[in-house]
């Protein structure tokens, strides 16, 4: 089977190494994408069109029927406002707080570590190969009533005895950040790593110092780099609920618990769809046009 | 001569950064660590107190009911999605990065969509559909969300190493009587390698720590994040936290035997 | 896989009326060419002027729009590059990362069934100086050093020609005299066709028995070193091949083998034989070293300005100018008779008939001349 006719160009000159006029990319292509079609497209559509079944009076639980009713949709948002905006408004927040934290770690890795740069980027992901789900528990029971954290506060006079930490938007938000750092080092350290330095010393040869190099210079050239990150966290956080249902409570819920409720607490499969698409559509929304004021095209 | 306070107070500007990467470092490693420590506790059935230092947990790491079945169900599922994404997920590499073909926007797309698309709708997505089928989620189940969600993260690693490989060195080797399938054999594959190994790895971990598309699609079978889930109301035993620091600790010797590998490659 | 795949052609090289177009670029157009075997080939030219993509026609590696390339008898147009019995030596050397020297060079032996290797290998390694280096990894090694490897590799395959895509362009000045002196060793040695691609036109005169000077797809005109440069045909080539100097003028007669042209005011003999056009308008060529700063000669100019000098060791080089605001370059030779002349001086040119060229009058003076040499 051959893999590689593309090497030997029959056409094309400056960008050489593909070939035309061949069945093997279908081929190729064929598997995966009949997978992600299946498992990905259609049950997207399927649930496009659960959004607006509707269970019909009397019938038993989970049995929907198609009425195309798009009312749904009103009705999801409507009593869901506040988890939505919560949602956007956690994620946004810790994407900030990530991008705070991540965007001095990733400048450190990229120009600052000598030969420890590997270490470092191994120590960077690290964490992360111990279950998410231990580390956020670990978080719960750090910020827990019993744990350190509010015991050391506790020493401090004008704190108030009843403070806590776990079940509060706090820890929710704190979490989230915690969680995605890495999605937001990486792109930031890939972006900042690839600037020549020498392009800085020229801006300090052109009178620029240290915190005008860093603003005129470095902050634009990074700017795909903190447009990827500001995005792998953004997308995944606002839809998570693992962090609010760990460290937050009742009032703290996000869109993804109500979507997740519905499916498995009070069986509604139309309005979870219905929130589904909502969040999706929301966040696309979002995204192209932050992308569109950013101005990057090459994401992936 | 400079006062040690304004010396101080220089070093400490020269350093900031250095400080506050310190500081995010410890703040990342401040969960793993509690993890780590409470693995030793002697703590019965609720982790949630210390009470005492014990071995007996790293001895007997299937000592609580269910972690190491949990395990196991992940290991395999792991194995399995890994094996197929990255063959399917390769594949598709190849034709986008040494092939034309028309249809390379959508696929593009079709590539990303997923990677974009929250967690929570891709679970609940799948499961509607599974239940329309009338097929009950399970251990199968899981292997497909798994598979699906991580063929683009293959793509993308691989796709990236296709492209910062030299056309000119296939070329090379079809100048020397290489034909298009000893060309790949001996030139493309051994140099795009350690992008699909790569990619199989973060294929592997995504999906072993992988929870809520899991949840939404397995129905009573275990995974070992779906474990620690369930089990954080009453008190997750302290073998799941020998799981946790052993995976941490298995997973960062890889890596560091991976890079010394490839740095005595690049020597030798 | 078996020998028989690669087929058994031999003779000389020849390229008959290739194109290729790029979409509405035409990068070659319409080439014909005969290199015979076991020469020592250039195809000379600036970058862009189409040598490389004829080069990887040549290796099977770009298929031609139209046309037809065989070698000998046997027409190989349409023939994969592991078809044909042609290696390259590409430009950035092309060297297999992940394997070893030995492997590199073993792998075209390899891939046709040899399976005793060895002996060809350390042959191919000796000849390039470099039996030491057998076990090392490509990034161990200097530029040179890879260099050498990428010709061992293809040499070790015995093709019936061997292609360079500018193998010396990213060598310092003195490995680069280094290697050409090697190269033309080897070429001698081995006794294959060898077809050096290169925009240096240095390097072509030193290492070829035979050049073509491309411009934008087409041979301007092929040649000895000593051909192109003491008779060029066109402009291009005259100032693409070192330094020219070019003065309009106007044929007055033909007679007696010689042709009698005049340029403001001045009158020229050229000898017949060393005019290449029938035009009446011409370009009188005259290289710089065979200027003379004198007013006895046949051919002269007289109340000169010098307006430049630089000492360059060997010689002196002079920028002087006609009456008429044309400047000339000259140079007199570090010997004896030197003028050893100012800037403001006045001077007088003089040159012999023998020494000048004249060429079409209808083409651009400065064709060839200023060409960025990267």
């Amino acid at each position: 089977m051959a893999f590689l006719h593309g090497a030997s160009s029959t056409h094309s000159g400056p960008k050489s190494g593909l070939k035309s006029r061949s069945i093997t990319p279908y081929l190729l292509l064929a598997p995966g994408l009949i997978w992600l079609v299946t498992f990905f497209i259609i049950p997207i559509l399927s649930l496009a069109s659960t959004s607006t079944m509707v269970r019909p009076e009397g019938a038993q639980v989970g049995t929907y029927v198609q009425e195309l009713r798009f009312q749904n949709y009103v009705d999801a948002f409507v009593s869901n406002q506040d988890q939505y905006l919560r949602s956007f408004v956690y994620a946004g927040i810790a994407t900030l707080l990530a991008l705070a934290i991540a965007y001095p770690l990733a400048y450190m890795i990229a120009f600052k570590s000598g030969k420890y740069r590997n270490i470092l980027l191994v120590l960077v992901v690290a964490p992360f190969f111990t279950s998410f789900l231990l580390r956020t528990i670990a978080w719960t029971q750090i910020l827990g009533d019993e744990g350190p954290v509010i015991s050391t506060l506790k020493l401090i006079p004008f704190v108030d005895d009843s403070i806590r930490l776990t079940a509060t938007p706090f820890a929710v938000v704190s979490g989230l950040t915690y969680n995605f750092l890495p999605f937001m080092t990486l792109p930031l350290y890939a972006s900042l790593e690839r600037i020549d330095p020498r392009t800085l010393e020229a801006a300090g040869d052109l009178y620029a110092n240290g915190f005008t190099t860093f603003r005129k210079v470095t902050v634009p050239l990074s700017m795909p780099g903190v447009v990827a990150g500001t995005l792998l966290t953004f997308i995944p956080a606002a839809g998570d609920y693992v962090n609010a249902a760990l460290l937050g409570n009742p009032s703290t819920k996000m869109i993804g618990n109500v979507i997740e409720s519905r499916f498995f607490a009070v069986v509604d499969y139309p309005t979870a769809a219905a929130l589904s698409f909502t969040l999706m559509a929301t966040i696309l929304i979002l995204v192209t046009l932050y992308i569109r004021k950013s101005g990057t095209d090459e994401l992936v | 001569m400079p006062s040690l306070n304004h010396r101080a107070a220089r070093w400490f500007s020269r350093n900031l950064i250095r400080i506050y990467a310190g500081l995010a470092f410890i703040y990342l490693f401040i969960p793993v660590a509690y993890t780590f420590a409470f693995s030793f506790n002697d703590a019965g059935k609720s982790n949630l107190v210390w009470q005492g230092f014990t071995l007996d947990n790293w001895k007997n790491p299937c000592g609580a009911p269910q972690v190491c079945q949990a395990v196991a169900n992940s290991l395999q599922i792991g194995i399995l999605s890994t094996t197929i994404a990255t063959v399917l997920g390769t594949m598709i590499a190849f034709a986008l990065g040494r092939h034309k073909f028309r249809g390379r926007t959508s696929t593009n797309l079709l590539i990303f969509l997923p990677m974009a698309t929250p967690e929570v709708v891709l679970g609940a997505s799948l499961l509607a559909m599974f239940l329309n089928l009338r097929i009950n989620p399970g251990f199968w189940t899981i292997v497909i969300s798994h598979v699906m969600f991580c063929i683009s993260f293959v793509v993308v690693t691989v796709k990236a190493r296709i492209a910062s490989l030299d056309p000119r060195l296939e070329q090379a080797a079809m100048d020397l009587y290489a034909n298009e399938r000893e060309t790949f054999r001996y030139v493309t594959l051994p140099l795009v390698m350690p992008g699909i190994a790569g990619a199989a790895l973060l294929a592997f971990s995504l999906s072993f720590d992988d929870f809520i598309i899991t949840n939404f699609n397995s129905g009573v079978v275990s995974t070992f994040p779906k474990f620690v889930y369930v089990s954080a109301a009453r008190g997750i035993p302290a073998q799941a936290n020998v799981i946790g620091s052993a995976m941490f600790f298995i997973a960062l010797i890889i890596v560091i035997v991976g890079q010394v590998v490839s740095r005595q490659r690049k020597k030798s | 896989m078996a020998n028989s795949k690669v087929s058994q052609d031999t003779g000389d090289l020849r390229l008959n009326r290739i194109s290729k177009y790029y979409g509405d670029f035409c990068a070659v157009d319409d080439l014909s060419l005969t290199i015979p075997d076991g020469s020592f080939f250039a195809l000379l030219g600036p970058s862009g002027c189409g040598k490389t993509t004829t080069l990887r026609m040549i290796a099977g590696l770009e298929e031609p729009s139209q046309g037809t390339i065989s070698i000998g008898e046997t027409d190989i147009t349409t023939q994969k590059p592991y078809q044909r019995n042609v290696n390259t030596v590409f430009q950035n050397y092309a060297l297999f990362p992940h394997l070893t020297i030995f492997e590199n060079i073993s792998f075209g032996l390899r891939r046709r069934g040899i399976k005793d290797v060895k002996a060809e290998v350390e042959n191919a390694l000796n000849l390039v100086e470099l039996g030491h280096l057998a076990e090392r990894k490509p990034g161990q090694l200097s530029g040179g050093q890879q260099q050498r490897i990428a010709v061992a590799r293809a040499i070790v395959n015995r093709p019936e020609v061997l292609l360079l895509d500018e193998p010396l362009g990213a060598l310092d000045l003195k490995l680069r005299r280094q290697m050409q002196i090697e190269l033309k060793r080897i070429q001698m040695e081995v006794g294959i066709t060898f077809i050096h691609v290169t925009h240096d036109q240095e390097e072509a005169m030193t290492m070829a028995d035979t050049i073509a000077v491309m411009n934008q797809g087409k041979i301007e005109q092929m040649g000895s070193a000593t051909d192109l440069y003491e008779s060029p045909k066109t402009a291009f080539v005259a100032n693409f091949l070192g330094q020219c100097n070019l003065i309009k003028a106007k044929v007055q007669s033909r007679a007696a083998g010689k042709a009698v042209v005049t340029a403001k005011g001045l009158t020229f003999e050229v000898p017949l034989s060393r005019v290449s056009t029938d035009s009446d308008s011409v370009l009188l060529g005259v290289r710089p070293e065979k200027l003379r700063l004198d007013d006895k000669g046949v051919n002269s100019i007289k109340e000169c300005v010098v307006t430049d000098r630089s000492f360059v060791g060997t010689s002196t080089q002079y920028l002087v100018r006609t009456p008429w605001d044309l400047e000339l370059v000259v140079f007199e030779q570090n010997d004896e008779g030197l003028h050893d002349l100012r800037v403001g001086d006045k001077v007088s040119l003089e040159w012999d008939p023998e020494h000048t060229f004249a060429l079409d009058g209808a083409q651009d003076v400065n064709a060839g001349a200023d060409l960025d040499d990267e």
